[in-house]
């Protein structure tokens, strides 16, 4: 099952990160590489076994339903990019210029 | 004591001396930093550290003095410096794990195993290198360029906890924390020549510890000596309410293990404050022919392939004599599914490293890459130049397995198969066997650079990965060395037995003695 160029294009931008064509054909193949590993797991029968999430032993355990302090804003703005009233500033969902580009 | 032999000091002797008052708190602190100063840490030679503020540290020394003189509850770590990996948020340091997008980033909470280290009296003295968001196995995947193994420069001191190992190694900390998602912290430690723990996963929490894959992440131990793995798991294990998945179960006093009896029977509630104010205690007289009386050690086939280095399983059976003439019974065992985890856990952590880093997206904190062409593209500008190319190529291969007509093949597959290998586990705990014996690493270090292929350096966890797809607590411990370098012996228990683990580990490091290191 290898990997196709589009493929890695394709996951790129759900992943968001952006490749440029030469890092693609070399994702590509690598990319096919390793899941020519992963095959030999189709050989194995897991018809009735149950799959495993989590190796915890506790469940999940439910705190007390009531809220709790968050992180200081102060503590937020020494690590944010960018902040004003307490809010993180981002660029536009999408430029007039680059609308169709994103995609948005 | 003189700390002129620091280098030779256990944290236990190093907290007996600070709490008798013959050394301070900053005796050891400069005494760490002398070391580092004399083997070369620094970014131009081994590499080692990422943060260190010598004055800062001396100071948070300084301050610890009227405490150890008033008060009881030091800690089994009093004035113990310890070095933390670079995934693990500490207050006062930045938490980069070693990746340009974190760059200068100092969290404002501090990670729940870091707070009860200080909280026990140890003092963190550095912030160490590793494989960038942990993705790796020779610390030659950090952005601030590889760190060098101190028992040989011209390799690596394997990884992601490589920094931390070399830390250890090199006779900076006698402690030091790593992290641990497929072998990240016993192999490093078996590469580097140290010791390297692995908890159950629930034992230690995570908060603070940043996410990787969350159904294997755990913190680990890396130790000069078994005594020091146990004293400094037992100083962060216990439940922890803000990790959802740490376990309420008892922490034991896991130097008793060194007396070659089992567990006994918790007389008093298990509490955070109990475990502060425990001295260590003495410890036990040299291994004897009858200190692993009816234990039984499976050793299990796959993982003593005939194509293992002769020399690895030269040592690897002078370890299993030790055992023998120790009382121990050796038992052959199969854990037939191992050699499916290597496949099983590079779908796995991909897939929850796919989803666990979509956080850094410039937003919240970090690094920001804007081109100003609106909110998509600054993600993508942002991740494509803040993550390097192990850590892209993984986030991608995740998000394949995840992607709609691939789910089922990969990575719901990879989940039923990690059931059989958590199963084979079980099966051969639930036959009789105490503890699984087992080389830690296929090879010793190995030269930087020479392994280009991503797949080849996955295969570097083949020996380590089982333990963390099921769950189960792991130590490496020195056995010997082949060409030199070193070579690690790895002990697996079942879940939550951290004390058989630390029974037989610490037998096996008395039985060998010095033959450890030769």
């Amino acid at each position: 099952m290898p990997v196709t160029r589009d493929d890695v294009l394709h996951i790129a931008e759900l992943a968001r990160l952006g490749i440029d064509a030469a890092r693609a054909d070399e994702l590509t193949k690598e990319l096919s590489a390793i899941l020519s590993h992963m095959e030999v797991l189709s050989q194995v029968d897991t018809a009735a076994v149950s799959t495993t999430a989590g190796v915890g032993t506790g469940g999940t355990p439910l705190r007390p339903d009531v809220g709790v302090p968050g992180v200081p804003s102060a503590a937020l703005a020494s690590v944010a990019p960018a902040m004003r009233d307490g809010f993180f500033i981002v660029p536009r969902l999408a430029t007039h210029e680059d609308s169709s580009e994103s995609g948005a | 004591m003189s700390v002129d032999n620091y280098t030779q000091l256990g944290a236990a002797q190093i907290a007996s001396s600070v709490r008798a008052g013959e050394s301070s708190p900053a005796d050891m602190v400069r005494a760490s930093f002398k070391r580092a100063g004399e083997i070369g840490a620094g970014s131009d030679e081994l590499n080692i550290f990422l943060h260190a503020d010598e004055k800062a540290s001396v100071e948070e020394a300084e301050e610890m003095q009227p405490r150890i003189r008033n008060a009881t509850d030091i800690g089994v770590l009093a004035g113990v410096p310890v070095a933390i990996k670079d995934n693990i948020a500490t207050l006062g340091l930045p938490t980069t794990c070693a990746s340009k997008i974190l760059r200068g980033y100092v969290s404002p909470f501090e990670a729940t195993a870091v707070a009860r280290l200080r909280a026990n009296g140890a003092l963190v003295v550095a912030k160490t290198n590793m494989d960038e968001f942990a993705m790796g196995s020779s610390t030659e995947n950090s952005a601030f360029g590889p760190t060098r193994n101190p028992v040989d420069v011209r390799c690596v001191p394997g990884g992601s906890s490589g920094g931390s190992a070399a830390a250890v190694a090199a006779g900076i900390t006698p402690i030091a924390l790593g992290s641990e998602t497929g072998g990240s912290v016993r192999q490093p430690a078996a590469f580097c020549g140290v010791v390297g723990v692995k908890p159950t996963y629930g034992r230690v929490s995570r908060y603070g510890l940043v996410a990787f894959a969350s159904s294997l992440d755990q913190i680990g131990v890396l130790g000069r000596t078994v005594d020091d793995a146990a004293l400094g798991l037992e100083a962060i294990a216990g439940f922890d309410k803000m990790d959802s998945t740490s376990s309420d179960a008892d922490v034991p006093i896991y130097r008793l293990s060194a007396l070659g009896k089992p567990a006994p029977e918790a007389r008093n509630p298990d509490t955070e404050a109990i475990r502060i104010g425990r001295s260590p205690v003495p410890l036990p007289p040299p291994p004897s022919a009858t200190t692993l009386d009816g234990v039984v050690i499976g050793k299990p086939k796959e993982y003593f392939p005939e194509s293992l280095d002769p020399e690895i399983r030269r040592v690897c059976e002078r370890a299993l004599d030790r055992f023998r003439s120790m009382g121990a019974s050796i038992r052959d065992v199969s854990l037939p599914r191992s050699p499916l985890a290597i496949p099983v856990y590079y779908i796995l952590a991909p897939a929850e490293a796919s989803s666990n880093l979509a956080r850094f997206d410039g937003v919240r904190y970090g690094l920001r890459v804007d081109p100003g062409k609106g909110l998509k593209a600054m993600y993508e500008a942002t991740r494509s130049e803040g993550f390097g190319p192990e850590v892209t190529r993984r986030i991608l291969l995740g998000t394949y397995v995840l992607s709609a007509g691939y789910y089922d093949a990969y990575y719901k597959k990879a989940q039923a198969v990690r059931t059989l290998i958590a199963d084979d586990f079980r099966a051969v705990f639930t036959s009789g066997v105490h503890a699984i014996f087992t080389p830690t690493t296929p090879t010793t270090a190995f030269p930087i650079g020479a392994i280009s292929d991503p797949y080849e350096m996955y295969l570097n966890d083949i020996f380590t990965v089982t333990a963390n797809l099921a769950g189960v607590p792991a130590i490496s411990v020195p056995i010997g060395r082949v060409r030199r370098l070193p070579v690690g012996g790895q002990i697996i228990t079942a879940h939550f037995d951290e004390y058989a683990m630390f029974r037989v580990a610490y037998a096996l490091e008395a039985g060998l003695g010095a033959e450890a290191h030769q």
